[in-house]
């Protein structure tokens, strides 16, 4: 082929995309600038990573401390306690970090990247399945059927970890359809049918009312998570992050973890 | 025309930050590349299996995209009908689409409890998701758009001509098709096949969310590298390293006359 020929080719392909991309600029100058006019009167605010895990509970807990703590600001980014792992490594401008797995943090107070942290909540891995248990899961021994579709989380993620711990635990050799990034995706494509039973977080049966069905594991087989948080080394608002985290250790943060179904630390 | 003068500088500064973007990350990207272990990175079973899955579902998504694209493209440059600009609409969305929503979507509709893939399922046992299929159909399906927007370019923009005097000839509108109209658009039908093969090869949200993530069968580059960054950066830092030379490799072949030009 001729590169001319090719580059014009490209170029109405390009100017296409021009054209849509134009509209969409444009759609968001409009948004944007609305937005701006109804902007927040909060003076300072808190970046929290949170683990994947935390959502609903932490959402729970940025309405609750807002309210408490009106001239602030909370914002929360959730994503899997290995990726904001590496985010804070890179310099995210996080004043906060709150995981599922003592691993990550750990690697991070070595590296100085955060304060000491403390744990403020642990959670149970445990089986589950759409309702309905459409598979017929009746046991851990099942996650073996090939024939079973089957999710864990990615090793890299600590309910990946839990799950192979687990596995490991109860000796048995799962065959294993999907490595899912973070324990929500999991949990969200076991609860819409797509897969017959997956190792999720006690705390996600919560968040997938009615639709996850828990199927009980063998007796001494048991993982329990640890959620540890810390105050991140370069926050230019450690006050405000002190703060953020006493919330999450005081009476009212513990009722709210405990009402999304947290163990005590 | 004139020999240009200066450029102004406020293009040229502006023009410069533009540069910047697309350079530093690359540049980044090379400084933290262990190029000491490189080989034995790229030799790893996980980047193996990953190289090997990428090319099979990215290539098969290219011919996928061509087989149905290609009649696609056709139909909307040739065929006057109610609803064709909606059509075209709709068969660009992809570029436009948040690749996850892609795959939440295909899930719905493909997935064992979707619209069409529940059916599927209990007629042939077949489940998408999950498999090397799901990851093909999700390159399809971001890709595709990328060939029928550069043919229906070539086609709408083709001299119609040499088709009527092959029908005036006596060749049917099939044997027009094959033998005259496809031969014509060649460049441009290679220009959209490289295209769709490239972005399938990059494709990573619609996979992740609609085939999962499972090493061998459905972990593609991208995923391996998503799943890396975390716990293994250099292999990471090695997979990107492979498909940004994969990636200059297609440009090169398909913008060599911009690196040619010297004016």
């Amino acid at each position: 082929m001729r590169p001319c020929e090719v580059g014009s080719t490209l170029h109405y392909v390009y100017r296409r995309m021009a054209r849509i991309a134009t509209a969409l600029a444009s759609a968001a100058v409009v948004i944007l600038s609305v937005t701006a006019c109804g902007g927040s009167d909060s003076d300072e605010s808190v970046l929290v990573l949170a683990a994947a895990s935390l959502s609903d509970a932490f959402a729970t807990m940025e309405t609750e401390f807002e309210a408490a703590n009106p001239r602030l600001d909370v914002e929360i980014s959730f994503g899997g306690s290995s990726a904001l792992q590496v985010q804070v490594e890179e310099g995210a401008p996080a004043d906060v970090v709150a995981f599922a797995d003592t691993a990550q943090i750990n690697a991070l107070v070595e590296g100085g990247f955060v304060g000491s942290p403390t744990v403020f909540a642990t959670n149970s891995l445990v089986l589950v399945t759409p309702a309905g248990n459409p598979g017929g899961v009746v046991s851990l021994d099942d996650l073996a059927d090939p024939d079973l579709l089957v999710g864990v989380c990615a090793p890299q993620v600590p309910c990946g970890r839990y799950a192979s711990e687990l596995l490991d635990q109860a000796g048995v050799e799962a065959s294993l359809d999907t490595e899912e990034p973070d324990v929500r995706s999991l949990a969200a494509k076991v609860a819409a049918g797509e897969l017959d039973a997956g190792l999720v977080y006690g705390t996600d049966v919560d968040a997938f009312p009615g639709e996850l069905a828990v199927v009980p594991l063998p007796d001494g087989v048991d993982v329990r998570a640890e959620y540890p948080i810390a105050v991140v080394t370069e926050s230019s608002v450690t006050d405000n992050a002190d703060r953020f985290i006493d919330f999450v250790n005081s009476a009212e943060g513990q009722s709210i973890l405990a009402d999304a179904g947290f163990g005590e630390r | 025309m004139k020999a240009l003068r200066r450029p102004p500088w406020v293009l040229t500064v502006l023009a410069t930050i533009g540069a910047a973007l697309f350079v530093l990350p690359l540049v980044g990207l090379l400084g933290v590349t262990p190029w000491s272990d490189l080989t034995s990175l790229l030799a790893d079973d996980v980047v193996v299996e990953a190289l090997r899955l990428s090319l099979i579902t990215s290539v098969a998504a290219a011919v996928c995209a061509t087989v149905l694209g290609v009649p696609l493209a056709w139909i909307l440059s040739r065929i006057d009908f109610r609803g064709r600009s909606l059509l075209r609409a709709i068969v660009t969305l992809p570029m436009v689409l948040p690749p996850v929503v892609a795959g939440a979507a295909l899930l719905f509709a493909l997935g064992r409890r979707g619209v069409v893939g529940e059916p599927l399922a209990d007629a042939t046992g077949l489940v998408l998701p999950f498999s090397t299929w799901g990851v093909i159909i999700a390159n399809t399906f971001v890709a595709m758009p990328f060939l029928v927007i550069t043919v229906e370019g070539a086609l709408s923009s083709l001299d119609g001509r040499h088709e009527q005097a092959a029908a005036s000839l006596g060749a049917s509108p099939l044997v027009v098709f094959w033998r005259v109209t496809l031969p014509m658009i060649k460049p441009s039908l290679w220009a959209g096949i490289v295209l769709a093969w490239a972005r399938a090869l990059g494709e990573f949200g619609a996979t992740i969310t609609f085939a999962g993530n499972l090493q061998g069968r459905t972990q593609t580059l991208p995923l391996a590298v998503f799943v890396s960054l975390d716990s293994n950066r250099d292999a990471a830092i090695a997979i990107s390293l492979l498909m940004v030379v994969v990636s200059i490799a297609v440009l090169v072949v398909l913008r060599g006359r911009w690196w040619g030009r010297t004016s």
